[in-house]
């Protein structure tokens, strides 16, 4: 299994020169007839649109004079404005605490998986999966009523034992209502990227260990968690991207929670929200472009730590 | 196991995992089953598995019912079918007309996307053409950008290309998967053997021809797996649905089942949280039923890429 080890961005980059050297292959032009398909369709829905976002965000659009050149003036505006900063910090805040407690617990069930120690191990492994299939969009309504203080299991439970318990869909607790639903959906998938890691681990390095008369909690820090290392930067990096992108979950339960959650609740939102309801689409894609900019800043950083660490 | 029936050629690949396991598991240590370590790992098994409850349950409730009994229980009246009836019917059945529009958008959209991973794949890893490193940088590069950079031009360029509020606006951003290529690529390079490839070509076979019936049957788990995955990325499409369309009519189901809710907000809208609830039920079954149908064939095609997207 070439491949499968670390499947980090940077593995493949170190399989592209490989495949060169291979003599077999043909020098032609025929590879294009296969993958002109997707490069065409590629060119229209990624490239061409981030060059005219980069276009967009030079402009302005006035009342008087119709559309200006403005250059850097709108990221100079991205900079000095208190709604995009409370937005980048609370995806920020989000990201701190969600993230990690996400990835912590998807790894223990990987590891209680993999450890051959459960019993009906291929029901936990399906089971705790199958969030990831529901809808966004579901997930959300879904939890959003169990959260609702009237026909929820929050109310449920505050009539049951005549209790008062913090309502999750207020401005207070609205972040980690979210972080909950988001939790959910992606647990079982980050627990399925660990598992598939854990398991082309070579048997020879447990037999090995077994003869040293190594430990479980030895054996999973000194074999284990090194041998995942890529698994956990990817897991990591991609889910930093999705809390940099969080749109959807916000977005939804704004009809549950008005008050709770601002047109700028989010960097996405806020930048959906100018460009949808206030038609400031010069600045939306500005702000949409510092968003991409600070993510892949962080997504590179945390690659490249993460890889540097090895040995 | 699975994988191997289909693709006897790749066998030792798809087989691998399934392999060691076994071999792991017995040689190594067979080690004791744990009831702690179980009964920790149900806690999280009960967490994933508590709201998919709460909403079966509540997909049997009427509209009153919800409000006024126990979350976690049945009510006295069993409204299953009467909800799934209604749910269907509703506003001149228009849920039914957001099923077909999922269908359509998954059947097309993913349908494509995964055709064109594939051919992509295989060509990223069975040819070497000019411009290859570049082609690789560049998809690369892309796929390191925000989805939400690229959503309002993208919506300003299909905007004055006619394209919005049509199910083409839709179709199109899903037709490219960068993970699907990914992962195909991986999958061609060790699926197929070039000498096989070689072979066919000094047999006069055309590439085309080769590709066709060499290469795609050696590529079939590869191919479930990506399909799989880019029909759950397009059947619970938010995002780009909710931004290019304007007519309820073009609505995928994920999109019409927000629109439902949010009618209760509204003033004078009616609130139909029970066929809110029964129709997020019957959106997540299939997606469920072709997880759990198809789990060998996924399970050993992550395995072999090992990747996520």
């Amino acid at each position: 299994m070439t491949v499968s080890s670390p499947p980090a961005v940077a593995r493949v980059a170190a399989d592209a020169p490989k495949v060169k050297r291979k003599p077999r292959f043909r020098n032609s032009w025929t590879g294009w007839g296969f993958l002109a398909p997707f490069m065409i369709v590629f060119a229209l829905v990624f490239l061409a649109p981030i060059v005219y976002s980069l276009w967009l965000s030079l402009f302005r659009n006035q009342l008087v004079g119709g559309n200006a050149f403005v250059g850097l003036d709108n990221y100079v505006r991205a900079f000095s404005d208190p709604q995009f900063w409370g937005s980048l910090f609370r995806v920020t805040l989000f990201l701190a605490v969600q993230v990690p407690v996400m990835l912590f617990l998807a790894l223990l069930v990987a590891l209680a998986i993999d450890s051959g120690r459960l019993y009906g191990r291929s029901f936990f492994r399906i089971a705790i999966f199958l969030p990831y299939a529901v809808p966004a969009v579901v997930a959300t309504l879904m939890w959003g009523f169990i959260y609702g203080t009237r026909f929820g299991l929050v109310g449920n439970i505050n009539e049951a034992l005549g209790i008062q318990l913090p309502n999750p869909l207020s401005p207070d607790l609205v972040l980690a209502s979210i972080g909950n639903i988001v939790t959910w959906e992606f647990i079982g998938y980050n627990m399925l990227i660990f598992y598939s890691a854990l398991r082309v681990i070579p048997t020879s390095l447990y037999e090995a260990a077994e003869i040293d008369g190594a430990g479980q909690f030895r054996v999973i820090r000194a074999i284990k968690l090194p041998a995942i290392r890529g698994a956990l930067v990817i897991a990591t990096i991609f889910s930093i991207i999705g809390s940099f992108q969080l749109f959807n979950e916000p977005s939804i339960l704004q009809s549950l929670a008005p008050n709770a959650i601002s047109t700028s609740f989010t960097p996405n939102l806020y930048a959906y929200s100018l460009s949808f309801s206030g038609q400031q689409y010069n600045y939306s894609a500005a702000v949409a472009i510092v968003m991409g900019l600070i993510t892949m800043l962080i997504a590179y950083v945390v690659q490249l730590r993460g890889m540097r660490k090895d040995g | 196991m699975t994988a191997s029936t289909l693709a006897p050629a790749r066998a030792p690949k798809a087989s691998a995992p399934v392999g060691l396991r076994t071999r792991r598991r017995g040689s190594v240590e067979k080690p004791r089953k744990s009831v702690l370590l179980t009964v920790l790992t149900g806690i999280v098994l009960v967490y994933s598995l508590v709201p998919l409850v709460w909403l079966a349950i509540n997909s049997t409730k009427t509209q009153n019912d919800l409000l006024s009994s126990f979350g976690l229980w049945f009510a006295g009246d069993f409204a299953f079918f009467t909800n799934v009836l209604d749910t269907l019917t509703y506003d001149g059945g228009i849920f039914v007309r957001w099923l077909v529009n999922t269908v359509l958008y998954v059947v097309v959209g993913a349908g494509g996307a995964t055709l064109l991973a594939v051919l992509g794949g295989y060509a990223l890893a069975k040819f070497d053409f000019p411009g290859k490193k570049a082609v690789f940088a560049v998809i690369i590069g892309a796929v390191a950008v925000p989805g939400t950079a690229l959503a309002v031009p993208t919506f300003l360029m299909f905007s004055e290309m006619g394209l919005t509020n049509t199910p083409w606006s839709v179709i199109i951003p899903t037709l490219i998967s960068p993970f699907g290529l990914y992962l195909m690529w991986t999958y061609s390079t060790e699926a197929v053997p070039t000498e096989l490839l070689e072979a066919a070509r000094m047999d006069g076979a055309s590439e085309f021809r080769t590709f066709w019936q060499i290469s795609l049957p050696l590529l079939a788990p590869g191919i479930v797996t990506v399909l799989l995955f880019t029909m759950v990325a397009t059947w619970n499409n938010y995002f780009l649905p909710l931004i290019m369309l304007k007519n309820p009519d073009w609505y995928p189901l994920t999109l019409g089942l927000n629109q439902w809710n949010a009618q209760a907000a509204t003033a004078g809208g009616e609130a139909i949280f029970n066929l809110v609830i029964t129709g997020s039920f019957l959106t997540i079954l299939p997606l469920i039923a072709a997880f759990l149908l198809l789990q060998r064939y996924w399970q050993s095609g992550l395995a072999a890429g090992s990747v996520k997207e």
